[in-house]
C-alpha cells in the first residue's frame, strides 16, 4: 500500500469507525434486552462507566437514544406519545422520547433498549434527576445520584490542596464508595480493584486523545465539523469510555487528525468562516442546520458541546492507578465540574477558543429542551460581547421537537449574519 | 441581631386583626418590598437567597437581612433582554427586581433546584459587582458524606457572610439565631395547625401573607407579628361552612398571583400547601447546643419537608403528597405547577397518577406569577369544587 493509499484510508476513518461502534453498542443492548440482561441506565455529563464497566454492566444513555430519534426524524411520534401520558410540551423532549420508548417496552428505530437495572445520574443537570425519578417509578430498581459540587462563583473554583475542594472531593468518594457497594449488590460480582485500574487505564487513554482531538482542530483549515463529526465522536466518547475499543478509537482518531494536520487537510469546504458554537445541536434537522452553515463555507472549529456532553473529559484528567477510587473522586469533581462550567461560566473559555481557534464568530443555539444549557446563553452573549469585538448569532429552537424549529426563519437570520460577517470583513479588508 | 433598631414593618401595629391582616396582605402584594429599602435605609446589609431553601440563620447571625427572591408581579422589562424564551416567569422578574434596583442586595445567593434557576448565580455575577454564589445544597441526602459535606458548605456560606457583614459569626451568634429561627418555625407550624383544624379562622391569603412576610422582614419582628396575630386568630368565632377541603401543590418556588390565592379561598378551604415550603422547611426544632453547623445540616437532611426539587429515597413525592392529603383530612388536591416549570410539570404527572391510584380527587392548572384574568379558572374550579360537593 503506497502512502497516499494509506492516507486516503485515514481520512475519514474517525467516522467510519465511529458508526460501525454505535452499530455494535445498539446490537449489544438490544441482544442484552432479549437476554433479559442487566443494564445500567447512565447520562453523558458524569456517566461513571469507570464503575460500571468494571462490573462489565452495559451501558444505557438515554440521551443518545433520544437524540437519535430526533436525527432519524421520528422524534414526534415519541413525544406525542408522551404527551398524551401526561408529560407538558414545555418540558425536555429527550425525557418525553424516552419515557414513550418505555411506553413501548423499550423499542427504539435502533433496536430494542434494556430496562434499567440501576440507574446511575449525576446533578450536573437537574432533569437527570426528574428522569431517574420517572424509571425508580416505572421499574422499582436501584438510582443512585453522584452529587458533584460545581463552581459557586465565576472564577473561585477551588483546587487540590485547598479546603473547600478537599471537602467536594470526600463528598464524592463516599458516594463512590457507596456506588461500588451498589454494583456489588445489583450484579451479584464482588468489585475487581485490578479489573478497576485496567477501565481506568482505558479512560485516561481516552481522555488524553479527546483533548488533544480537540486541540488540534485549531488547525487552518480545520479537520473535522465539532458539530457534525463532533457528534460521532462524542457518541464513541460516552459509549465506549474505559472500554478498549473506546481506547483504540481514539488513539487511532488521533492518528486520523495528525495525519490531516500535517498534511493541511480540511472538510469538503472551502474554509471561508471558523465558527464557535454554544449550546446543543438542532437535531430535528441535524445535516441541514450544519448546511445552512457550510453553505456559506462556514464550518465550526469547537464548541462548548463537546466539552460538557462528554463530562468535561476534554479537560484530559487522568487518574492515578495508584490510588483508584480517590483518583476517579478527584477526577470526576475536576471533570463534570467542568462541564458545568462550559455551560454556565463559557465566558472565559470562549474568550479561549475565540483566541485559540482564530473564530469569526459565535452561534449561540439555546434550545426549548434544555434550560440548563439555554438560560444564560442570551446574557452570557450580552457579556462576551461588551469584552471582545466578536461576532455572534443567537438563534432558538430545540434538539427535539420540530414544532419549534423553523427552518425559513433560521436560514433567513443565518444568511444575515453572514451578509454582515462578509461586509466586515471587506470593511476590514480595506482598512475602513 | 437586628443591627438598627429600626422597625421596618410597624403597619400592623395597634390595628385590629381584621385591619393589621390588611396590612400584611397590602405589603406582601406590594412589588416594592418596602421593609427591605427600609433595612437598607437604617444601614443594614441585605442578602439575596432565591427558592427553595436557603439556612437564613448564618446570614441572621451576621446581622444581615435574609431577603427570600421569590420573583414578583412585575414586567421583566430591563430583564427580558438577559433571558430567552421557554423560561419560568420567576426568573426574569426576580431579576428584574435587582436591575431596576427595586431590591438592592448586597450578596445573592441561588441554588441548583432547576436547570433554569442554577443558571442564576451565573447570570447575577455578570450584572452585579456583589458575591453571586451558589450553595450547593446535596442532591444525595441518601449519602453517609452528605451531612459532613454540607456543614462544610455551610461553613463556606459562613465565610462568605462574614466577609460581606465584616462581622466574625461565632457559634454562639448561630446558636441566638436558630433559637430566632426555632421560634420561627413553631410558630408557623401553629399557623398550619390552625389552616389544617380550623380552616374557617384564618382567610388562605391572610395566612399566605403571614407566612410570606418571614422571607422579607427580620424574623424577630415576625415572630412578634405571629405571636401577636396567631391567638386573636384562634379567639375568632367564624363558623365553619361547609366547604371542601382542598391541598395545594405547586408552589414550592414560582408563586401563583395572591388572586389566584384568593380565589381559592373564596371556593374551599386551603387546609395545606406547599407555598413557600422553603420558610417552612424544616419541620422540627435544630438543636441549640453542639456544634451550630452541624445542627443545621443535619436537620436540613433528617428532619425536612419535601419539593420536587430535591429527591430523597426516604422521601418519594407522590406519598408525601398523599400524606399531607390524609394529615389536613383533605378531599382534593389542586395540582399546580408554573409555567415553564419543569420540575413542577414533571411531578405533575407522577401526582396524577398516584392520586389516581387512591382514588382522590385533583384538579391540574398551571399558573403565572403575573397573570391577572381568573374567570376562566375560577369557573372551573368552581365546577370541580361543585362537582365533589354533589357527587
Amino acid at each position: 500500500m503506497t502512502t497516499e493509499q494509506s492516507g486516503q484510508e485515514l481520512v475519514g476513518r474517525g467516522n467510519r469507525e465511529g458508526a460501525a461502534l454505535f452499530k455494535d453498542w445498539f446490537t449489544e443492548l438490544d441482544q442484552t434486552a432479549a437476554n433479559g440482561g442487566q443494564a445500567a441506565y447512565v447520562f453523558v455529563m458524569g456517566s461513571l462507566n469507570e464503575i460500571l464497566k468494571s462490573f462489565d454492566l452495559p451501558v444505557v444513555f438515554p440521551e443518545i437514544n433520544s437524540l437519535q430519534t430526533a436525527v432519524r426524524r421520528v422524534a414526534h411520534e415519541y413525544l406525542d406519545e408522551a404527551e398524551d401520558y401526561g408529560y407538558s410540551p414545555d418540558i425536555c423532549g429527550y425525557v418525553k422520547a424516552d419515557v414513550a420508548v418505555q411506553l413501548r417496552g423499550g423499542q427504539h428505530p435502533m433496536g430494542q433498549i434494556p430496562p434499567p437495572s440501576l440507574t446511575v445520574l449525576t446533578n450536573a443537570c437537574n432533569t437527570y434527576i426528574k428522569w431517574a425519578e420517572i424509571w425508580e417509578r416505572m421499574y422499582e430498581t436501584p438510582t443512585f445520584t453522584i452529587d458533584i459540587p460545581g463552581t459557586r462563583q465565576a472564577g473561585t473554583q477551588t483546587w487540590q490542596g485547598a479546603a473547600d475542594f478537599e471537602a467536594d472531593r470526600r463528598y464524592i468518594e463516599v458516594q463512590l464508595t457507596e456506588l461500588v457497594s451498589l454494583c456489588e449488590e445489583v450484579t451479584g460480582k464482588k468489585f475487581d480493584i485490578d479489573r478497576f485500574r485496567e477501565v481506568l487505564g482505558h479512560a485516561n487513554t481516552m481522555s488524553r486523545c479527546w483533548n488533544r482531538i480537540l486541540e488540534l482542530n485549531s488547525a487552518r483549515p480545520a479537520l473535522f465539523n465539532a458539530v457534525t463529526d463532533g457528534t460521532i465522536f462524542l457518541g464513541v466518547a460516552n459509549g465506549f469510555r474505559g472500554t478498549e475499543a473506546g481506547a483504540r478509537y481514539f488513539e487511532r482518531l488521533v492518528e486520523e487528525m495528525e495525519y490531516k494536520a500535517a498534511n493541511g487537510i480540511g472538510q469538503t469546504i472551502e474554509e471561508k468562516y471558523r465558527l464557535l458554537f454554544v449550546g446543543v445541536p438542532c437535531y430535528p434537522i441535524f445535516r441541514r442546520f450544519n448546511e445552512l452553515f457550510s453553505e456559506w463555507d462556514a464550518t465550526f472549529v469547537n464548541s462548548t458541546y463537546l466539552w460538557f456532553a462528554s463530562g468535561g473529559t476534554n479537560r484530559g484528567f487522568e487518574y492515578d492507578l495508584a490510588d483508584p477510587l480517590a483518583s476517579l473522586a478527584e477526577g470526576t469533581l475536576v471533570s463534570v465540574r467542568d462541564a458545568m462550567d462550559s455551560m454556565f461560566h463559557q465566558n472565559e473559555i470562549l474568550a479561549d477558543m475565540i483566541t485559540d481557534f482564530d473564530a469569526d464568530g459565535v452561534i449561540y443555539h439555546p434550545i426549548k429542551s434544555c434550560r440548563t444549557v439555554s438560560t444564560g446563553l442570551a446574557d452570557g452573549r450580552r457579556y462576551l460581547t461588551e469584552q471582545i469585538d466578536i461576532p455572534t448569532l443567537f438563534i432558538e429552537s430545540d434538539m427535539m421537537d420540530r414544532r419549534v424549529v423553523s427552518e425559513a426563519q433560521m436560514k433567513n437570520r443565518i444568511d444575515a449574519f453572514f451578509e454582515g460577517l462578509e461586509s466586515r470583513r471587506q470593511h476590514s479588508l480595506a482598512g475602513t | 441581631m437586628n443591627p438598627t433598631s429600626t422597625t421596618v414593618f410597624g403597619e400592623w401595629h395597634g390595628k385590629s386583626l381584621d385591619d393589621a391582616l390588611l396590612e400584611c396582605r397590602d405589603m406582601v402584594e406590594s412589588p416594592d418590598f418596602e421593609p427591605v429599602a427600609r433595612w437598607r435605609e437604617s444601614g443594614g446589609k441585605v442578602v439575596g437567597h432565591f427558592q427553595v431553601v436557603f439556612p437564613e440563620e448564618i446570614v441572621h447571625a451576621a446581622g444581615m437581612l435574609p431577603f427570600k427572591v421569590r420573583g414578583a408581579p412585575v414586567e421583566p422589562n430591563l430583564a427580558d433582554s438577559h433571558f430567552g424564551s421557554y423560561l419560568c416567569s420567576i426568573l426574569k422578574t426576580s431579576l428584574e427586581l435587582a436591575l431596576d434596583q427595586k431590591v438592592q442586595l448586597d450578596m445573592f445567593v441561588s441554588h441548583p433546584i432547576c436547570d433554569a434557576a442554577r443558571n442564576l448565580a451565573a447570570i447575577w455575577g455578570r450584572n452585579f459587582d456583589y458575591p453571586c454564589q451558589i450553595l450547593y445544597l446535596p442532591q444525595n441526602p441518601n449519602s453517609a458524606g452528605s451531612i459532613d459535606y454540607l456543614r462544610h458548605e455551610y461553613d463556606r456560606m459562613r465565610r462568605l457572610a462574614q466577609d460581606v457583614s465584616g462581622r466574625e459569626i461565632t457559634d454562639d451568634d448561630l446558636r441566638c439565631s436558630i433559637a430566632v429561627f426555632n421560634e420561627n418555625r413553631r410558630l408557623m407550624r401553629d399557623l398550619y395547625d390552625i389552616k389544617r383544624e380550623t380552616p374557617w379562622l384564618i382567610a388562605a391569603e391572610d395566612a399566605y401573607a403571614l407566612v410570606a412576610l418571614a422571607g422579607m422582614i427580620p424574623r424577630e419582628e415576625h415572630n412578634d407579628l405571629l405571636a401577636t396575630l396567631l391567638p386573636l386568630v384562634r379567639e375568632r368565632t367564624t363558623r365553619p361552612e361547609d366547604r371542601i377541603r382542598l391541598v395545594f401543590e405547586g408552589g414550592f418556588c414560582e408563586q401563583p398571583p395572591f388572586d389566584l390565592i384568593r380565589m381559592l379561598g373564596r371556593t374551599s378551604y386551603l387546609v395545606d400547601d406547599d407555598l413557600l415550603i422553603g420558610l417552612r422547611w424544616i419541620t422540627d426544632d435544630v438543636p441549640t447546643d453542639g456544634d451550630p453547623l452541624l445542627n443545621l445540616a443535619e436537620a436540613y437532611i433528617e428532619r425536612s419537608s419535601y419539593s420536587p426539587v430535591q429527591h430523597d429515597l426516604r422521601k418519594p413525592k407522590e406519598k408525601m403528597l398523599i400524606d399531607r392529603i390524609n394529615k389536613a383530612e383533605a378531599d382534593a388536591a389542586i395540582l399546580a405547577a408554573a409555567k415553564m416549570c419543569e420540575p413542577g410539570l414533571e411531578e405533575q404527572v407522577a401526582y396524577t397518577h398516584a392520586l389516581d391510584d387512591e382514588e382522590i380527587a385533583y384538579f391540574v392548572s398551571e399558573f403565572e406569577e403575573n397573570m391577572s384574568s381568573f374567570s376562566q379558572l375560577e369557573l372551573q374550579v368552581e365546577t370541580f369544587v361543585e362537582h365533589l360537593l354533589f357527587a
